[in-house]
């Protein structure tokens, strides 16, 4: 279970961008957190992967206070983030950065199978440079699988991977999602504005203007929330705001 | 051959006790083993110190190898070694080169290598370069390459400078004939004090003739480098230079691409890109659990890869 509990972050500039996040992402489910652009759902996301330092409050994982920890201890600690924006790299390859994620050399049929999950043929991508060689799509799709291939991770945090992939590769990632959720142990978080990534999930979380304005499970939230989409004011229903 | 050639040998030319095939190894000005194979054979030079290596038409993905080495300071090398490739030759050199100094005084080698290519010909060229010791002489290695490619024939040039080299002048030209194919894959990591310059200039001169100059530098310390690279279309030809350094620490390059184009059917690119190491880099691989040392030094390691 991970805790968020009175996060606030301000940008360097002096921007108030999370403005006292309470949110409790229950073991073993997959929670979407969604909401309205610039809402602070990145950012949130950023301060768990310990990429971003909260100016208040605290998190844990598990019951350990994971607030100190820098970027590198989380992920020891078992947090695997996918960036929204997926970096390059010059000379390093997919399966580098595969074997690197995994902490061991993975063989080829592994390899195989997790760029498979995300809906690249491995044996086109593996020995490929992560550079700029690689469309927008195929860069998502491999940041992506750079955290299916985490293996010791518990804690998996998708910062909307569904921007720039095909629907084919969705599919195929929302496969992966289901695969993951059925398997348990593994807790997901993930940033999404898609309905059918919110329609596997266990719980909805509804981030605005820097804070959790809505939080239940997905059979509460997600109908307001696609009523509201039409244009209805109707109020989303905030169930049970810990532990889903 | 005495035990820091062998060491040398070891890094440089992927030496394991033994050549297979044909091969001759420089140590310090002399000649410390050579053999010709049916298709490779390996004469000295007349007028020059050096030797001449003869690629029969019937080698066919035949290795030969012709490291050298300079093991102690005050030895200055300077070797003339020419490549005849025939026609239809496909044929793998390795060429590497090690200076160890544990003195004051410079170890240099300075080798200067010509290629006369036949047509149709295939030539992969390895060449690694390495600086070892601990004396405060100057470590050395100038390389003079000087490369003709006739009618169609292919040639890739891969050298790579581990470290410990002071100082090195690269400089390299090359002309192509009609349909000849030239790729130069350049790695280069300086530290210290260490300079590092290279010059590369390419005459494409046959129709449809091409040439692929990537270059990729890391500049740590206090480390200078220069990089000059000339592409002369003379006729309908392509060519693609590309130089990308990573600067660490107080690492200065200065990068000078320069393309001429002396036919309206040429068609030349240059690329060119230096900083430090992206921040966002070493964030993602920290959150894949490395340190941020690690995740520089496997940036840095990959990209000279």
């Amino acid at each position: 279970m991970l805790e968020l509990k009175g996060i606030h972050w301000k940008t360097p500039e002096g921007d108030e961008i999370l403005k006292g996040v309470d949110l409790t992402v229950p073991k073993g489910k997959l929670t979407v957190v969604t909401g309205p652009n610039g809402g602070g759902k990145t950012s949130l996301a950023k301060i768990i992967a310990g990429l971003y330092t909260p100016d208040e409050g605290t998190i844990s994982l598990n019951g350990a206070d994971i607030t100190p920890l820098d970027i590198t201890e989380r992920a020891k600690g078992g947090i695997a983030y996918a960036f929204q924006q997926p970096v390059r790299f010059k000379g390093l390859t997919v399966r580098d950065l595969l074997n690197l994620s995994a902490e061991e050399t993975l063989p080829d049929n592994e390899i195989c199978r997790i760029l498979g999950e995300v809906g690249l043929c491995a044996n086109e991508y593996m020995n490929r440079e992560a550079d700029s060689s690689l469309s927008g799509g195929e860069s998502k799709r491999i940041e992506i699988a750079t955290v299916l291939a985490r293996k010791n991770a518990q804690m998996l945090v998708f910062d909307e991977p569904e921007a720039g992939i095909d629907l084919w590769s969705f599919s195929n990632l929302i496969n992966a999602f289901e695969r993951l959720k059925n398997e348990g142990g593994r807790t997901l978080l993930v940033i999404s504005h898609q309905e059918r990534i919110m329609e596997i999930a266990d719980c909805i979380a509804v981030v605005a203007n820097g804070t959790v304005t809505e939080f239940g499970n997905r059979e509460d939230i997600l109908p307001a929330l696609l009523e509201r989409e039409k244009g209805c004011k109707c109020p989303l229903k905030t169930t049970k705001r810990e532990g889903c | 051959m005495n035990e820091i050639t062998s060491g040398l040998l070891n890094v440089v030319s992927d030496w394991n006790g033994s050549f297979k095939g044909a091969y001759n190894i420089r140590e310090d000005g002399g000649c410390a083993g050579r053999q010709s194979s049916e298709n490779i054979k390996i004469e000295p030079k007349q007028d020059n110190p050096g030797i001449v290596i003869r690629i029969s038409s019937k080698a066919q993905k035949e290795t030969v190898y012709i490291p050298a080495c300079v093991t102690h300071a005050g030895v200055n090398d300077l070797v003339y070694n020419d490549f005849i490739v025939e026609d239809g030759a496909d044929v793998i050199i390795v060429a590497g080169c090690g200076v160890h100094s544990d003195g004051e005084e410079e170890a240099r080698h300075n080798g200067i290598h010509r290629f006369f290519i036949g047509k149709n010909a295939r030539v992969l060229y390895k060449e690694k370069h390495i600086g070892t010791g601990k004396g405060k002489g100057a470590r050395r290695i100038d390389p003079v390459t000087d490369i003709h490619m006739d009618e169609a024939s292919y040639m890739e040039m891969d050298t790579m400078q581990i470290s410990g080299v002071t100082s090195t002048n690269r400089l390299t030209t090359a002309s192509l004939g009609a349909g000849a194919k030239l790729v130069i894959r350049e790695r280069l990591l300086t530290d210290g004090d260490e300079t590092a310059k290279s010059d590369f200039t390419v005459s494409l001169d046959g129709e449809d003739s091409g040439v692929d100059l990537v270059s990729r530098s890391v500049a740590k310390g206090n480390s200078y480098q220069e990089y000059h690279s000339v592409i002369k279309g003379n006729c309908r030809c392509t060519g693609h230079s590309e130089c990308d350094a990573i600067l660490a620490d107080n690492g200065r390059v200065n990068a000078a691409p320069e393309l001429f184009a002396g036919n309206i059917d040429a068609s030349l690119i240059h690329e060119a890109a230096i900083g430090k190491i992206a921040g966002e880099q070493i964030i993602k691989l920290r959150t894949l659990g490395l340190t941020e040392e690690e995740a520089e030094q496997k940036i840095i390691d990959g990209f000279l890869k």
